[in-house]
């Protein structure tokens, strides 16, 4: 571990827990409302901890999200990493914003994510519908702000740097 | 007007600044360089030649535990409802099951008689004998694992011998396929999935036809079916048996509307399918009859037609 970074571990449960809440059963109704949850998880950590968290850690978790939904080895790991590289790009100018507007932003990022998952879905199998799409962008967006201060409270909580 | 993000904040004083300003590393552009061609390599590794699944099962392995973790509230949920019944809501329950467990035993006496005259009028005729079918109870882990397919995450693997291909039915009916098998869990492909389409019969003429997944809950949709053909709304649909991939003999669906427009080439039929597909917990895999042939018939033609399958 490079010196003067601590809390590895916290940042793992963080990435774990966002796996556990995207594949944890809900009801039909629930289920097309159901945010991307690593991926907010991912946005937060690459702002917080750019020199840290970055396109590697993107890619990784993207690779248990394959996984865990079964699709296409790669697929959510590009998307991923993808979002991971905007957010580092972009991250001195999205620290700035209050947290509604940083929401629009998750918002564009999101939609990102969801162009190159449903690009190469298209490509390998059968394109998803946008209502869907859209329905998981505006969630995951309109459950930033909560999430935001609860990643940030863990990382001020336990000094993660 | 929400708190304004503090910089400061973000970046630890203690630490050198510098070094949050500026990325160690390789760059940002390499990274994502790199890690797309490893994704797209992994891409077409996982869909064109089926190389990647040995890193698939791999890390579901990694992630089994927390599978069944993520059952837990579900389980419990279950738990707490059986505990806390009512003495009567039981006992009700168990009138029924008793009444229904007579009227099945009855159905079996007769079934028994029938298998042995079926089994007897094989050997007459000297074709393959059918021999009792395998079958495994799974339990769902998961439903809807990617939200745009209809599979399921079942909690038997290749350690119990499942393969790829397996069917999987329910009380009711054919349910779907197993797509991918891991050490301890594999995913079904349910009928309903729009990548999905079986051969089937309709049960009172005999009519053959494709029921393909529609992507919504309880359709299928039986294309390339001319406007003038013998099918009502109500007939049953069973498995064919072609293809070798289902049993022959189960019950796939209903038809359920049958819209004809002359302006079209074919009627366009909808059937609902006969399995809950979500409504149940548990499931049943199924290893097709080992049909053993006698001897002077030759190899039984399913299992030719996979050898050749696998030849190529």
């Amino acid at each position: 571990m490079k010196q003067g970074q601590q809390g590895g571990w916290y940042i793992f449960l963080s990435f774990l827990a966002g796996l556990l809440l995207t594949s944890i059963p809900l009801p039909g109704w629930l289920e097309v409302l159901r945010p991307e949850w690593m991926v907010m998880a991912l946005i937060y950590w690459c702002l917080a901890l750019p020199s840290r968290v970055s396109v590697g850690y993107g890619w990784i978790a993207g690779l248990f999200l394959d996984v865990a939904r079964d699709s296409l080895l790669g697929q959510h790991a590009l998307a991923m990493s993808v979002v991971a590289y905007l957010t580092i790009t972009l991250h001195q100018r999205i620290r700035n914003f209050p947290v509604g507007q940083q929401a629009g932003v998750v918002f564009g990022l999101v939609a990102a994510y969801f162009f190159i998952i449903a690009w190469v879905m298209g490509i390998s199998d059968h394109a998803p519908n946008f209502s869907g799409i859209l329905m998981a962008s505006i969630m995951t967006a309109v459950l930033w702000p909560p999430v935001f201060h609860a990643l940030r409270f863990l990382r001020r909580h336990f000094h993660i740097r | 007007m929400a708190p304004l993000y503090n910089q400061d904040d973000e970046c630890n004083r203690e630490d050198p600044a510098v070094k949050q300003l500026f990325l160690q590393g390789p760059s940002v552009n390499t990274r994502l360089l790199l890690v797309s061609v490893l994704s797209v390599s992994l891409m077409v590794l996982d869909h064109r030649f089926h190389h990647a699944d040995n890193l698939r099962s791999a890390l579901s392995v990694l992630i089994y535990p927390f599978r069944y973790l993520m059952n837990v509230p579900s389980d419990v949920g279950g738990w707490a409802t059986d505990t806390f019944r009512t003495r009567r809501g039981m006992q009700d329950e168990l009138d029924t099951l008793r009444t229904q467990n007579e009227l099945l035993r009855a159905d079996l006496q007769r079934l028994t008689f029938l298998q042995t005259e079926n089994l007897h009028l094989r050997s007459l005729l000297d074709s393959s004998k059918r021999i009792g079918q395998k079958v495994l109870i799974a339990e769902i882990l998961t439903v809807d694992l990617d939200p745009y397919k209809r599979q399921l995450l079942l909690s038997k693997g290749e350690r119990d011998g499942v393969y790829v291909g397996q069917p999987l039915i329910d009380a009711r009916g054919i349910m779907g396929q197993v797509k991918t098998v891991t050490p301890f869990t594999s995913t079904a492909l349910l009928i309903t999935d729009p990548s999905h389409a079986l051969p089937v019969m309709i049960n009172r003429n005999g009519m053959r036809a494709i029921a393909e997944g529609t992507g919504q809950e309880n359709r299928l949709s039986l294309p390339h079916i001319p406007n003038n053909a013998d099918v009502q709304v109500g007939d049953l649909l069973l498995t064919s048996g072609l293809g070798c991939v289902f049993p022959a003999g189960y019950p796939v669906g209903e038809i359920s509307e049958i819209t004809t427009d002359p302006s079209l080439p074919f009627a366009q039929i909808i059937a609902k399918p006969s399995a809950r597909l979500n409504h149940n917990r548990e499931v049943l895999l199924v290893w097709p009859e080992q049909t053993h042939t006698a001897s002077a018939t030759g190899p039984n033609p399913c299992q030719q037609y996979q050898q050749a399958e696998q030849t190529p």
